[in-house]
């Protein structure tokens, strides 16, 4: 069985109220944090474990705790990032679902790290059971007094609150997000200043990932140390997996970095193989976002090595035959599958959520799905091939957030490691009427 | 069309939500507001709607209005009794998303985007609603239905033609009172 952090306690029943939860140790950091840390000794022992951004970008976490700006008088605030809408994540979820009270304790060891004494979880719009799951968690931890003020009878007091969001991809962007907090359109704000100088209400501020902060706890508890000696490399720890597409058991998986891709696909403790006796054919490994990667390449590397689950290993090769682990969102694709097809939904996708502030990014958005949509409608040449190569490629760096580049690569990556299929639909127009004409669709609001 | 106002009960909410932000800074209670007042006033935002949340924060109805028609889960203008709302991303695509849209849609008689000539039903095709693992999904009020089939599908459609209410998001004791 492989090493469980986050999960350990998962499936004891009741785990996701106060009392059970405290029963299986829960809150001991908080306890040893505000009791006999300094703040900067808990700063230190996160960086010391190795730990990296879960939401996607793999920072080093105590690398950003430590840019954290502290002008006398004024405030700081951390803030959870569980805006999670990265097609195919849904671990964050998962976690606020089944154990809200490891994220809760998260935050406030982390918040008296960093010395807020207000805090956020701002939780995607669509997730509000999870926003009424974690309100009552919320409610039960100040009751017991591990929120508010003077915490456990010490002279740390910490508001904690939860945010609503209202349907934004693009405020999984931090600075985005903030912009979102502060009740305004989700657009990404120009850096610098970064938030950990100038973020929400133009104050320090820290936006963590979830999973980040779920781990906080068990840094704390057992040292950076312990978990830098877990995973492989400087993939330390574990990681949650989405997994889902045409596999067997689809679902959250806690994996300690290293594993093969192979065992994380095929072996019966995750995914247990291809769905129907199917071939593999693409592996999305780390969200839309990442390039897909045919069979041979996600198994192995182009050095012929087993490819692992880590940050490493995922990223070997570049672009031109690796990916990244992103946000751990695995989708997998069986032989059956059109990659072009695949591929719209995922323009579609980044075109509806660009927010519309750079011209790159907006234009090139729309221009890719709608390039896409000819192509499978049986009207594409392969001068529109070359087309969407060319507007991937103008988009990639040339926008304020990320999410430029997040449409680019799947664009990118679907030609490069699958053009034949482009052809194929550009070659059999008549074989290629599967498109759903489903038009001004993407809002309501349009009316 | 009831009147817009919110009870006592809402409006206590209101100040409770305003609260979580420093002094000067309600706006940030913006889209808490403006999900309450959705699930309140209809299932929708009508422009009296806007100008109301935006007199109760003491802001422009502009900074409500640019903000209403930026995130996709505001609607600006009517939906049906029961917003069925069909995620059709990659994963679920891939578990047969396109083939649910399609069987609401010749159920209902309505393309997505529309709304039933009743009034009961509008069907939407949304981005991922991160819950891919248990694809083909949807989303219906607060609910995620997954593992989706054609006859759980049909069980959520004759269950919605019996109710009267409107389906929501949150109610006024989704968020803690501080």
């Amino acid at each position: 069985m492989s090493k469980k952090i986050l999960l350990e306690h998962i499936n004891v029943p009741g785990i996701e109220t106060l009392e059970v939860y405290r029963s299986k140790g829960g809150y001991s950091s908080v306890e040893k944090a505000l009791k006999t840390m300094t703040q900067e000794a808990i700063v230190e022992e996160v960086k010391k474990s190795g730990l990296r951004g879960r939401g996607g970008a793999g920072f080093p976490t105590g690398m950003k705790w430590s840019f954290l700006a502290k002008p006398e008088g004024v405030a700081r605030y951390l803030v959870c990032n569980a805006d999670e809408s990265e097609p195919g994540t849904f671990k964050d979820r998962y976690l606020m679902e089944k154990i809200p009270h490891l994220l809760i304790e998260g935050m406030i060891t982390s918040s008296y790290a960093l010395g807020a004494n207000t805090s956020y979880i701002y939780v995607r719009g669509e997730y509000f059971y999870i926003i009424k799951i974690l309100e009552k968690a919320i409610d039960d931890a100040y009751k017991a007094g591990l929120l508010g003020k003077n915490i456990l009878g010490t002279d740390y007091s910490l508001d904690l609150h939860v945010q609503a969001g209202a349907g934004a991809y693009i405020c999984g962007e931090e600075t985005a997000l903030l912009e979102s907090l502060e009740g305004k359109r989700g657009n990404p704000r120009i850096k610098p200043p970064f938030p950990a100088i100038a973020g929400l209400f133009a104050c320090p501020t820290i936006v963590n990932n979830v999973e980040t902060l779920a781990a906080v706890p068990s840094i704390v508890n057992n040292g950076g140390e312990w978990y830098a000696g877990i995973g492989i490399g400087r993939s330390t720890g574990t990681k949650l997996i989405s997994a889902s597409g045409h596999i067997n058991k689809p679902g959250v998986y806690e994996i300690e970095m290293g594993i093969t891709v192979e065992d994380f696909i095929y072996s019966d403790e995750y995914c247990g193989g291809i769905k129907n006796g199917k071939k593999l054919k693409a592996v999305v490994a780390g969200g839309s976002s990442v390039p897909i990667l045919p069979a041979e390449l996600i198994l192995t590397t182009a050095n012929g090595e087993k490819r692992l689950m880590s940050y490493e290993s995922l990223a070997d090769g570049g672009f031109a035959s690796g990916t990244m682990l992103g946000s751990g969102g695995f989708i997998v694709m069986d032989e059956t599958t059109s990659i072009v097809q695949n591929l719209y939904t995922f323009a579609r996708f980044y075109h509806h959520e660009s927010c519309g502030q750079c011209s790159p990014c907006r234009e090139g958005t729309a221009w890719m799905e709608k390039i896409l949509h000819k192509i499978l409608d049986g009207h594409g040449t392969m001068a529109d091939v070359d087309l969407l190569w060319e507007i991937q490629g103008k988009i990639e760096g040339n926008t304020i957030c990320p999410l430029g580049d997040a449409a680019a690569w799947p664009v990118a990556s679907a030609i490069r490691h699958f053009k034949a299929e482009f052809e194929e639909f550009v070659n059999n127009p008549n074989s290629t009427k599967k498109v759903k004409h489903y038009h001004n669709m993407h809002n309501l609001a349009t009316a | 069309m009831s009147e817009i106002k919110f009870d006592d009960n809402s409006l206590a909410l209101v100040q409770s939500i305003i609260k979580r932000y420093p002094e000067g800074k309600q706006k940030s209670a913006l889209l808490p507001l403006l999900h309450l007042a959705q699930a309140e006033f209809d299932g929708w935002l009508s422009v009296p709607t806007m100008d109301y949340v935006a007199s109760l924060l003491s802001i422009k109805p502009i900074e409500v209005y640019e903000v209403a028609s930026f995130y996709s889960m505001f609607n600006l203008k009517p939906v049906g009794k029961c917003l069925i709302e069909v995620c059709r991303t990659s994963s679920c695509w891939l578990r047969g998303a396109n083939e649910i849209v399609d069987h609401i849609g010749n159920k209902l008689g309505i393309k997505p985007g529309e709304t039933t000539a009743d009034g009961k039903f509008t069907l939407k095709t949304v981005e991922c609603l991160g819950s891919c693992g248990t694809a083909p999904m949807l989303q219906i009020g607060d609910k995620f239905h997954e593992d989706l089939t054609f006859d759980k599908v049909d069980s959520l459609l004759d269950e919605w033609s019996n109710k009267t209410e409107h389906s929501k998001y949150l109610d006024v004791n989704t968020f803690r009172k501080n």
